[in-house]
């Protein structure tokens, strides 16, 4: 990476998550009333708004939802790079990166088991990419 | 309760003197140029405006530099429809008395960037936590995302995509004013230059800088004015995400879903009474998105009907016929030209006029995919 990512500055009901992915977890919430899994972060659930919530760790595993590779220059990323919507297995989508892969429309095929991995960016911030999962892990 | 029965109507309508590069206007001179002329539009003067509605900038500035003393200000603002729902807005404020004649101003230094604050992200907003790291740069990254989750689903080809510019450069070939008028092919926008794969250049809006202007009364005051009425029949809006990565289905814009049915079902129209239709078109997978969405095609299939020319100059459902965000100009919230061009349609004053144009279908979007406002407007008050 030849510059920094803009980067997250966590506030107090995102913190779980931001030091989740410093321990090397991607820690998503759960409710504690009807057991829908959210994302991101909220000391509430979206779907029945209990405050009674809990903080878990996923799998880390995911599958490649949707897609851009972006041509235009990026201070942080060298040469073309996808920004891709990853579905959890727990059901969430976020936004991420792959790695581990090349950055082609036929390398990055929708669908594609990933699982999580983890990049530091310094000594707070450590971001949660995906690369394609290794042989015999299940999506 | 007959004062609810009342109806509105636009009275003035004008965009920016000139269209495209303006380096010689700050962004809040392009929102005055626009409120000028359309208060000469309605033979109207600043003094006569008791309602400030805009986005960009804050009523308070728009009002104080226009010398406007308000007693009705609507300051939404999510992204490029804002203005469609400053429109639903004053309706609601005109049927109320809270107020008797409403400005709605749009300006944009879009490509110039006079006078324009540089906004710098948010990095402990939820975008600005889980989307900025990851290496989006501005809508060509993120208005995009969804899309190649639809082909997938839908079949939908490149080719197809790709015909979206095509047949709105169609239209912007009969526009004067269009910043884009040379015919172009398939064969061109694939091979223009890729910008976030899978969209090339010329399936990205454009980027100019100009601004619009509309002026709204009760329509028992429309005949007072020089132009031609159009009266607003129904509106709409919604929003639903600020992250085009938490979309409920990347397939669908549930603000389109919300905001355009409510809209056609108030004015009281269906499918087969709309003789032209505005879908903003930041890219172009907007007005297949939006023809689905409004119910005009079903699931997976605007793709194939842009396609076969339906939409298209001779085709029975005129779509983006100023040439569009693609075409047409694109100041980066476009929904205000939208609004102008159905406007023009009803006037009978479009430069690529639909014969006998009655009943026009506007629908805009904010953000990426983020909100959603739309009217429905008529040549004659509703029925
Ligand atoms: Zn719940």
């Amino acid at each position: 990476m030849s510059g920094s990512r803009p980067l997250p500055e966590p506030t107090p009901e995102t913190q779980h998550f931001w030091d989740g992915t410093r321990a090397g977890e991607l820690r998503l919430q759960r409710c504690d009333d009807c057991a829908h899994v959210y994302f991101p972060p909220r000391p509430f659930c979206p779907a029945c708004a209990s405050r009674s919530v809990s903080v878990f760790a996923a799998s880390g595993r995911a599958r490649l939802d949707s897609y851009v590779i972006n041509h235009r220059p990026h201070p942080a990323f060298e040469g073309h790079y996808a920004i891709a919507l990853v579905e959890l297995e727990e059901g969430p989508r976020m936004m991420s990166n792959i790695v581990s892969c090349e950055q082609t429309p036929e390398a990055l095929v929708l669908d594609m088991p990933l699982e999580v991995t983890f990049e530091p960016q310094n000594d707070s911030i450590t971001l949660p990419l995906f690369r394609p999962a290794a042989e015999g892990s299940k999506t | 309760m007959t004062r609810y029965d009342k109806q509105v109507a636009i009275v003035g309508a004008a965009e920016t003197t000139e269209l495209g590069v303006i380096p010689d206007m700050s962004q809040l001179q392009l929102h005055a140029d626009a409120a000028l002329n359309a208060l000469a539009d309605a033979g109207l003067k600043p003094s006569d405006i008791d309602g400030v509605a805009t986005a960009g900038e804050s009523p308070t500035t728009i009002a104080h530099y226009l010398g406007i003393t308000p007693n009705w200000v609507d300051g939404t603002a999510v992204g490029g429809c804002s203005f469609m729902i400053h429109v639903r807005h004053a309706v609601a404020a005109l049927l109320t008395g809270q107020c008797h004649t409403v400005l709605i101003t749009h300006g944009e230094s879009g490509k110039s960037g006079i006078g324009r604050g540089r906004g710098r992200g948010n990095a402990t907003s939820l975008q600005g936590q889980f989307e900025a790291p990851f290496g989006v740069v501005g809508p060509p990254t993120m208005f995009t995302l969804p899309v190649l989750r639809y082909m997938k689903r839908y079949g939908l080809t490149h080719e197809q995509l790709a015909m979206v510019a095509v047949v709105q450069r169609q239209w912007a070939g009969m526009n004067p004013r269009a910043s884009k008028r040379e015919p172009i092919t398939v064969e061109d926008v694939l091979s223009s230059r890729m910008i976030a794969y899978p969209f090339h250049l010329l399936e990205c809006c454009l980027v100019t800088d100009g601004g619009g202007a509309l002026i709204l009364t009760t329509a028992d005051r429309a005949g007072d004015f020089p132009q031609p009425p159009v009266y607003v029949w129904g509106t709409g809006e919604s929003v639903e995400t600020p992250m085009v990565s938490q979309m409920a289905d990347l397939t669908s814009s549930r603000a389109f879903a919300v905001a355009g049915p409510r809209a056609m079902s108030d004015a009281g129209i269906s499918h087969s009474d709309v003789d032209h239709l505005m879908i903003y078109d930041a890219f172009a997978h907007l007005p297949i998105y939006g023809l689905e969405d409004l119910g005009f095609c079903g699931r997976g299939e605007a793709g194939a009907f842009i396609e076969e020319g339906h939409t298209a100059p001779g085709g029975e459902l005129p779509l983006n016929t100023n040439g569009g965000g693609l075409s047409y100009m694109h100041s980066g919230m476009y929904g205000m030209y939208a609004l102008q061009e159905s406007v023009r349609q009803l006037r009978g004053t479009a430069p690529a006029q639909v014969e006998g144009a009655e009943v026009s279908v506007c629908l805009g979007v904010g953000g990426m995919f983020g909100a959603s406002g739309c009217v429905v407007m008529g040549s004659q008050p509703k029925a």
